[in-house]
């Protein structure tokens, strides 16, 4: 294998992206009030390294026997899954849930990281040795399975974070095999008509409209029908979901609708996040010089709300950098997708794309309170072993798909 | 494979790229949105989070006595205070700085109190540290997270208790203060005035606070005692020029007996105060810095009621110092002459309806004009005068006089005497034909009955007679805009009232008080007191030709206005003649027959089964007798 002919482009972008979240991970140590992340970007060199074998051991892995490996690695992703619920712990803010596995009282990693590359694999070998893309919602009911069960393992663990990923990957992943978007909309609607129950006025406008897309766009009549029985079910039950929300998930959304209702409890990260991002300005206060980072008003600032600490200290300029470079990597994954070698590499891709891009526009969106708050790190920034790991194998896959159909001679387009 | 041909690969490409190019737009505006456009709200969200503003105490504006020697200063002292996130860890770190420098643990509800009262300011711990304690606590501040030191300038007074309810204290402002925004412009934590000169100009005193800021972090700890940002220097407090002698004031002090409570008021025939003591009195350096819990218990459960300035909150009978207003009266009147006989001379008692109203002296006086009346404090004459007044007269020249107002002196919390402004007030009190308008006269001529005088408000009126016959309201900064009373009496009569009272000190009830060096003038009283012995007044003034210091004091349960008279005559001699020849007092209480007991005894019923008489005798007694 000629290292020379990797993915160049990919490369600059991960090490720019990796060299932007540690620097950013040792300012959000840098503060007047000791706290636990003082020392984390020294410990985040070590994941790194790990990082840099696992992806270039990934990257001399061919996709031929990942594929014919993936039914093993989701079924092992599954028990992890199982075995975590039994034995899990908490960590941080999230201490009574069950997402950790640990030995000996130390905590190895998060299973459910591991169960989102498994479960692209699986999705991307079921999709992919299909003659045809899912046309009706039976064809969809073997994938709705793959990621079902995985999502509903992490919801139960409790994730809201991760379970919203399994659901944009596989959303991404039906687009990306052919699924026509306006099957996906069907499908995605049953959750519209749960946010939408909340009004009774805006439920039956939405039931109204529904009712005429389905006419208009004449789906299979039994899918017809099973979509519209799912919105009034949905609008039905929206009342004992919610009731049977925990409270902390129910006061994250209702604090993601308005933060000032409880600005020292639930409201805390929402409000304190913008006003550190909020006070940056166009230049921001100077590398390691936040204050509100510095005296510990940001929460979090290592791990979920490390962002802020680049919009506080870099300004609106820095905030820019960053994302345009998360931008960029998105759009060398969609060309390397594009030009797979064949339909399993292609999908495997665009998923590890839409994992990376849910990840990194709900973190991100949290921030300036686009996105309700939910546990969920982002990626090359966080501090965190195992989530660093599953993104340098991600890199490492793009990186052999990119190779792969460089050696076929697909051009660069 | 059928979905991977390169056109439908390409179609899908091409839409996720805009839904990637579409959520990056989103999440920059959100940026920009937070980030400039609305960069100044969360700006001062930002520094309020982190900076807290601490109050930056003024040093307050000094007072000094007429030559400028200093009554109340400040010295340089510090305040120890705690910024604590929380209750737990502000009584943690108080456990270690009482393990450090001594700490009176009685005062940590107090502390935690003005805690509750504001958790984002440093609590104040110690209001008045000394140098070692401060010393102490700097070499162990790495333990004692939030500490804050503050140099503070500290009230003072060096003169002490002498001066004690002239100047009155200062503390910090409570909260009923500022709801009732009883001092406008101070806030939690100022230190305001609170009796006395201290409260009265507390406005110019107290100057402006000043601001600077400290940086807190998320769990409210101290980081930065400077933070750099501006601050705002406090605006010192004007001092105060006052009319009072500090070295008679002391002096007054230091020859008043142990144990005795009173006060003794001088001032100017013009109104200046120049000393103004009450008894007993306490230190009002105590109150800087916070006055201990158990000290201020002591004061506000003593029974002398040493925070009672008795000066001005005080009202007594006027007694026989009273006779003067009404020989005024009837002066201004042309009722009397200066050399008046009454028709009834004194036999030790005269006879009005069906009883005997009695001399002080059994013995009787004889025959006497108005200067023997006045020297021998004739009962018995005064009652003629009252008679011939008129109840009607007395009342209504009595309110002109200003015996129904306050003095008016510059100190908050004077008390307003007691005097009926119309004779409907005893209609009002005992109901019509219930009362005796002959027997109250005769008591409203001695200076008992239904009239209680604070001896501020009797110093006015004396001032009157000493000066040009206008009584003035006394000050000790400013003069009241009020103008003089005018008393109504022309020279010669001005002149005829004060040899009457030099008679007084040279051959009458004050006899025992005669120096041969400065003639003195003045009248002793004696006020009846229901609840124990009889109160002591003497007011005085010297020189008696002409005027300088009008000096006035009363003694509660003295017995007689011969107990006060040396007091007062020395703090006159002291003034006018210097330290040199005031002298020692010769505690010589004459309590034989012959001891002017100045004080009319209780009437004696002539018939003593007319239970009626003897229900209206009681009614006009109301001041009470002797039992």
């Amino acid at each position: 294998m000629k290292l020379a002919e990797v993915d160049r482009s990919l490369l600059v972008v991960a090490v720019g992206l990796m060299t932007f979240g540690l620097l950013t991970l040792y300012s959000a140590g840098q503060t007047d009030v000791p706290t636990h992340a003082a020392g984390v970007w020294y410990r985040q060199f070590f994941w790194f390294g790990i990082g840099v074998v696992v992806g270039s051991a990934v990257f001399h892995l061919s996709l031929r026997l990942l594929e014919w490996l993936a039914p093993a690695l989701y079924l092992f992703s599954l028990m992890l899954l199982v075995v975590v619920l039994a034995v899990g712990t908490g960590a941080g803010t999230a201490l009574s849930s069950h997402s950790w596995l640990s030995i000996g009282g130390h905590q190895i990693g998060q299973p459910s990281e591991f169960a989102k590359v498994a479960t692209v694999l699986m999705l991307a070998r079921y999709l992919s040795s299909r003659r045809e893309p899912p046309r009706a919602l039976r064809d969809l009911l073997v994938p709705g399975l793959i990621v079902g069960i995985p999502f509903l393992l992490v919801l139960k663990q409790p994730d809201l974070g991760s379970a919203i990923v399994f659901i944009g990957i596989a959303f991404a992943m039906l687009f990306w095999s052919g699924v026509r978007p306006r099957l996906l909309f069907l499908v995605a609607s049953p959750g519209l008509s749960l946010l939408l129950a909340f009004n009774n006025w805006a439920w039956g406008a939405w039931m109204i409209l529904f009712t005429g897309l389905l006419v208009v766009w004449r789906p299979y009549i039994y899918d017809s029908l099973a979509f519209w029985f799912a919105n009034v079910a949905m609008g039905t039950i929206a009342l004992p979901l919610w009731q049977r929300l925990q409270p902390y998930q129910q006061n994250r959304l209702l604090t993601f609708l308005n933060p000032e209702a409880d600005p020292r409890a639930a409201g805390y990260h929402a409000i304190q996040s913008r006003v550190a991002i909020g006070s940056g300005g166009w230049f921001g206060t100077g590398y390691t010089q936040g204050p509100q980072k510095r005296l510990a008003f940001l929460p979090e600032q290592h791990t979920d709300f490390v962002f802020p600490v680049v919009g506080e200290e870099l300004g609106f300029v820095g905030v820019m950098v960053a994302l345009s470079l998360f931008l960029a990597l998105f759009l060398v994954l969609l060309r390397i997708a594009r030009r797979a070698t064949d339909s399993f590499s292609s999908l495997v891709t665009f998923g590890i794309l839409a994992l990376l891009f849910t990840h990194v526009f709900e973190n991100v969106g949290m921030t300036v309170n686009l996105m309700p708050i939910t546990g969920i790190p982002l990626p090359f920034f966080s501090y965190g072993g195992s989530f660093f790991i599953i993104c340098s194998v991600c890199l490492g896959l793009a990186l052999r798909v990119a190779w792969d159909s460089r050696q076929a001679g697909y051009p660069d387009i | 494979m059928n979905g991977f041909d390169s056109y439908r690969v390409r179609e899908r490409a091409d839409l996720a790229r805009w839904v990637l190019i579409g959520a990056f737009l989103v999440l920059s505006g959100a940026f920009f949105r937070t980030q400039i456009i609305q960069h100044d709200k969360f700006q001062l969200k930002a520094e309020t989070n982190r900076l807290r503003p601490i109050a930056l105490t003024p040093p307050r504006g000094a007072i000094l006595d007429r030559s400028g020697r200093i009554i109340a200063e400040n010295v340089p002292g510090y305040s120890v205070k705690l910024l604590a996130p929380n209750r737990d860890s502000l009584l943690a770190v108080l456990a270690r700085v009482g393990r450090v420098v001594p700490l009176d643990t009685s005062e940590t509800p107090e502390i935690l109190r003005r805690y509750a009262a504001a958790r984002y300011q440093p609590v104040v711990v110690m209001g008045d540290a000394d140098y070692e304690t401060i010393a102490r606590l700097e070499e162990h501040r790495a333990v004692l997270p939030g500490l804050v030191i503050q140099a503070e300038p500290k009230r003072m007074y060096p003169a002490g208790k002498a001066v004690a309810h002239l100047v009155g204290y200062v503390s910090e402002v409570t909260e009923s203060d500022l709801t009732a925004n009883r001092y406008p412009g101070a806030g939690l934590g100022s230190i305001v005035g609170k009796a006395g000169l201290e409260r009265q100009y507390d406005d110019s005193l107290r100057g402006n606070e000043g601001v600077r800021y400290i940086e807190v972090n998320a769990r409210g700890r101290l980081v930065r005692e400077e933070a750099g940002t501006a601050s705002l220097p406090p605006t010192p407090g004007r001092p105060i020029q006052t009319t009072i002698d500090l070295d008679l004031q002391q002096f007054i002090d230091s020859i008043w007996p142990p144990g005795i409570r009173g006060a003794i008021i001088a001032m100017t025939p013009t109104g200046e105060v120049r000393a103004l003591y009450s008894a007993p009195t306490y230190d009002p350096n105590a109150f800087v810095g916070g006055i201990s819990s158990a000290l201020w218990r002591s004061l506000n459960t003593d029974e002398a009621k040493p925070l009672l300035n008795r000066a001005i909150q005080t009202r007594y009978p006027p007694a026989s110092p009273f006779k003067l207003a009404i020989a005024a009266m009837a002066l201004k009147r042309g009722l009397i002459g200066l050399d008046t006989r009454m028709p009834v001379p004194c036999r030790g008692g005269m006879r009005l309806g069906n009883r005997v109203f009695r001399c002080w002296k059994k013995e009787g006086h004889g025959s006497l004009d108005l200067v023997g009346a006045v020297a021998s404090s004739c009962d018995v004459y005064f009652y003629q005068v009252g008679l011939r007044l008129g109840l009607q007269a007395i009342v209504q020249d009595g309110v002109l006089m200003g015996f129904r107002d306050p003095s008016g002196i510059d100190l908050v919390n004077e008390v307003s005497p007691i005097y009926p402004a119309s004779t409907g007030y005893f209609d009002r009190l005992y109901g019509p034909r219930h009362w005796s308008p002959p027997a109250t006269t005769l008591n409203f001529s001695i200076g008992q009955g239904e009239n209680t005088q604070t001896l501020v408000n009797m110093m006015r009126f004396y001032e009157g007679l000493a000066g040009n016959g206008h009584a003035a309201s006394p000050y000790i900064v400013r003069p009241a805009a009020a103008r003089p009373r005018d008393l109504g009496l022309d020279q010669a009569q001005l002149d005829g009232l004060r040899r009457a009272l030099i008679a007084v000190v040279e051959r009458g009830t004050a006899a025992a008080s005669r120096h041969t060096d400065l003639a003195v003038a003045g009248k002793t009283g004696t006020a009846q007191n229901p609840h124990g012995k009889d109160h002591g007044w003497f007011i005085g003034f010297a020189p008696a030709d002409k005027p300088q210091l009008v000096v006035g004091g009363i003694m509660e349960f003295a017995e007689h206005g011969t107990v006060v008279a040396p007091y007062v005559v020395r703090a006159l001699r002291r003034y006018i003649l210097g330290p040199d020849t005031a002298g020692t007092i010769k505690m010589k209480v004459l309590l034989d027959e012959a001891s002017p007991v100045d004080s009319a005894p209780r009437p004696i019923e002539l018939d003593p089964d007319s239970a009626e008489a003897r229900e209206r005798a009681d009614s006009t007694r109301l001041s009470g007798g002797r039992p």
